[in-house]
């Protein structure tokens, strides 16, 4: 039998185990996984070499392909490799088939569904498709397990695309220490290299999303003052644009998939060389023998693009005015993403700014590189660092009053997390039952905004219109994900609704999809959970540990430390036991036992923290 | 926790503050509650780091501005000017605050808008900060009267703000 390990009380088990951590960046176009080895963040290559991986997916009747390989198959086997699937997550049916693409989606209960050879499969389980690759290649490169991953998210992301992209980590097997905004991975990359405070102007345009972040850099703090975008914008656009003059110039239209799929990759390297020459031929196989020859020139090539730069130029406009900052307040316009290698792209953004745009960091790369870095520091490995990121919530938040419109709870770009209570009130004597629908978006009007979730309170004491009193409280977590609870203030009747957004992954789907993909690698469920569970439980127990090394002496008395360090000691002999819900319940009882010291230690570190200062300095 | 956001951020209570000293302060707080360092930590503490730093954050939101800053001051005090009542209002305020609307009407058929917008929004900031400096002396009085006096002053500062993101709403429009 195992011995077992119980640490004496107030001392914290190997406080110096380096973990492992990564960063990913989950892009339209391509993905990369970062990681920081000894005190550096590299982006690790697969066994060719390869940094960047094609963030595409090819299914075929029994077997997965992703990367570079599914990309070639684009041409050949358009219906059954997904490429920009980041464009459909956390979308309905109705917004997929608003931009062509040539896939067949099948409507669905939850979300809309590509019809493939092996099945219809949902934008979330191609994404974790990708993650799970680069979960692999991360694994074998470091030799061990992760622990927990960063995943960037366009800044502009609402709900339901960063749930979606939450879901498709699950799915891949992938503990999420943070979901990251893509321009605020960027300055902290930009920025730990360079060490420049000041206002920094974020302009990161990639294959499928643009985002602007104006960010203020102070102390280690890297504060988010404000952002704008527009999630379905980037170099997927310019390739279209491009294969659409082609297809006019050629003669013929681009409904065929296959013929799409070659004027598309055509567009798209005429774009790249493009960057280098003023002038590239074309030519794209037209099918039945017959082929199509062209050439386009930077000038034609600006005409095509300067409406869609344009379009990014408006967002600009907006984040500096809620920043309350103007343009010769920006130290430096960074760039990053793919799609800022365009030299118009380049020219119009420094005529905005007034300044040239900085591009001497790998716009590819910058972004897996910052989130490596905070992957590593939320991780542990980094106890002492100073780094903070206050990031904000991109779109406001409100809720469906009378008459259809909306009543904005939190405003865009206030910095997260973030609670906030409206009251509101029944409007006919006697009413029972209050819906309550969430909403996402600018605009005045319920139409005019994006639905996140409907959900109904219930059991209200019969009054007289008006005199119930109903808070309804909405909180965003850092990774911006909403929460929302309502509460009838005179009865106390409760309703709460993690916000399952209108096309989501219902938890049931998510949950058999896990054991598919279990069944697949044929790795044992309960293993699998036992595993799961034996990890947190060693999280908990050193977080405990930690704590009562910290504050036990100032904060417990010697019977409420008895207390704590047996439940502790239960702990760690559930631990070895072999029911993963007994370790549950350990957990829980451990948790229920600290609950006091975890309120002391709150209130003692507020403080702690202002320890410095006194009130006495402004007396 | 009964401190009030002044307490929180160990500030004297009053209308007058360090901008410096509070975003300092701000960045301390938060580098001690914010969820990033509670990764590790139990659910438990994960969760009430999030309470507190949300606290943190609203309290930031509020002392930093000044309109924010004077309704929460007059709440402490127990006066209440949230709501939409008008009746503290001067009769000559709510007459000017009706030119400037049809003011702001009128610019948007005016021969070059945008910069017309510009002149009248720069009107508008001057306002603003007369009033944040009327506002500044009642409240260091702190009698009842002068109390009273600066719930009324905040409620025009209301009215300001409002009509300058309409200005800026149009500007946008006009982009």
């Amino acid at each position: 039998m195992a011995l077992l390990q119980i640490s004496e009380p107030g001392e914290a088990t190997a406080p110096h185990q380096h973990r492992l951590a990564a960063g990913i960046d989950l892009g339209t176009t391509n993905s990369l996984v970062a990681s920081v080895k000894s005190g550096e963040a590299l982006t690790l290559a697969d066994q060719d070499g390869q940094h960047l991986l094609p963030s595409v997916v090819q299914y075929q009747q029994d077997n997965i392909i992703v990367g570079a390989a599914a990309q070639q198959a684009a041409a050949t086997d358009p219906h059954n490799t997904i490429s920009s699937v980041k464009r459909f997550m956390g979308r309905g049916l109705e917004d997929v088939q608003s931009e062509p693409h040539g896939y067949e989606f099948i409507e669905t209960e939850s979300v809309p569904r590509i019809r493939t050879v092996a099945g219809d499969v949902s934008a979330v389980e191609v994404s974790s498709h990708i993650l799970a690759n680069l979960k692999q290649r991360a694994e074998e490169s470091l030799g061990g397990e992760l622990q927990g991953v960063v995943i960037t998210v366009p800044a502009y992301f609402d709900d339901a695309q960063r749930q979606a992209t939450k879901d498709a980590a699950t799915l891949a097997g992938l503990k999420v220490l943070r979901l990251l905004n893509e321009p605020t991975a960027a300055a902290v990359a930009y920025g730990l290299d360079t060490g420049s405070e000041g206002v920094h102007a974020i302009y990161d345009l990639g294959g499928g999303t643009f985002d602007i972040s104006i960010l203020r850099l102070n102390r280690g703090v890297f504060e988010v003052l404000a952002t704008a975008g527009d999630s379905a914008l980037g170099g997927d656009d310019m390739d279209r644009a491009i294969a659409t003059w082609m297809a006019v110039e050629a003669g013929v239209d681009l409904n065929d998939a296959y013929l799409s799929r070659r004027m598309m990759n055509e567009a798209r390297r005429a774009k790249e060389a493009l960057t280098n020459a003023d002038s590239v031929e074309l030519n794209v196989e037209l099918g039945e023998g017959r082929a199509w020859q062209g050439s386009i020139d930077s000038q034609q090539f600006n005409q095509l693009v300067d409406g869609l730069i344009k379009k990014t130029l408006l967002p600009c406009k907006r984040a500096l005015r809620d920043a309350g900052v103007s343009v010769e307040e920006v130290n430096d316009v960074v760039m990053v993403g793919g799609s800022t290698r365009v030299p118009r792209v380049r020219e119009k953004v420094a005529d905005f700014f007034n300044k040239p745009p900085l591009v001497d960091i790998d716009p590819d790369k910058v972004v897996a590189v910052g989130a490596a870095i905070q992957a590593d520091a939320l991780v542990g490995n980094k106890p002492d660092d100073e780094m903070l990121l206050l990031d904000v919530n991109p779109l406001s938040l409100g809720i469906e009053t009378m008459g259809g419109l909306v009543e904005k709870v939190i405003p865009r770009n206030t910095t997260i997390p973030v609670a906030r209570a409206q009251e509101f009130t029944t409007f006919k004597d006697g009413q029972t039952a209050m819906a309550v629908h969430v909403l996402q978006g600018e605009r005045e009007l319920v139409d005019d905004c994006r639905s996140l979730a409907r959900f109904e309170l219930r059991d209200i004491p019969p009054m007289v219109a008006g005199a119930a009193r109903i808070l309804v409280t909405f909180q965003v977590d850092a990774d911006g994900l909403l929460e929302v609870s309502a509460k009838e203030q005179t009865s106390g009747v409760e309703a709460s609704v993690q916000v399952k957004p209108s096309y989501g992954l219902e938890d049931n789907e998510i949950e058999r999809m896990l054991r598919e993909n279990f069944e697949h690698a044929k790795e044992d469920v309960e293993a699998r959970k036992l595993r799961e569970q034996q990890v947190e439980a060693d999280r908990v127990l050193e977080a405990i540990n930690a704590a009562l090394a910290e504050d036990a002496d100032a904060l417990l008395s010697d019977e409420e430390r008895a207390t704590i360090v047996s439940s502790l000691d239960a702990l760690q002999q559930a631990r070895e036991n072999e029911s993963a819900a007994k370790i549950k319940y350990a957990i829980e009882l451990a948790d229920k036992a600290t609950a006091d010291f975890a309120a002391k230690r709150m209130d003692a570190s507020i403080n702690k923290a202002l320890s410095g200062h006194t009130l006495d300095e402004f007396k | 926790m009964d401190r009030n956001y002044f307490e929180l951020f160990a500030l004297p209570t009053g209308f007058e503050i360090d901008i410096p000293s509070l975003s300092e302060r701000y960045q301390d707080l938060q580098r001690s509650f914010h969820p990033d360092r509670f990764t590790n930590a139990t659910d438990r503490e994960r969760r009430l780091s999030m309470q507190q730093a949300s606290i943190i954050n609203e309290a930031y939101q509020v002392l930093k501005d000044p309109l924010k800053r004077a309704q929460y001051l007059l709440a402490l005090k127990g006066i209440d000017v949230s709501g939409e009542s008008n009746t503290m209002m001067d009769t000559s305020f709510l007459m000017q605050q009706m030119e400037l609307r049809e003011a702001l009407d009128d610019i948007m058929d005016a021969a070059e808008p945008l910069e017309a917008l510009e002149n009248f929004t720069a009107d508008i900031e001057t306002q603003i900060k007369e009033l944040i400096q009327m506002l500044q002396g009642h409240f260091s009085s702190n009698t009842d009267e002068s109390l009273s006096q600066a719930a009324g002053l905040s409620l025009q500062l209301q009215f300001l703000y409002r009509l300058r993101d309409e200005a800026e709403d149009r500007e946008e429009a006009l982009l």
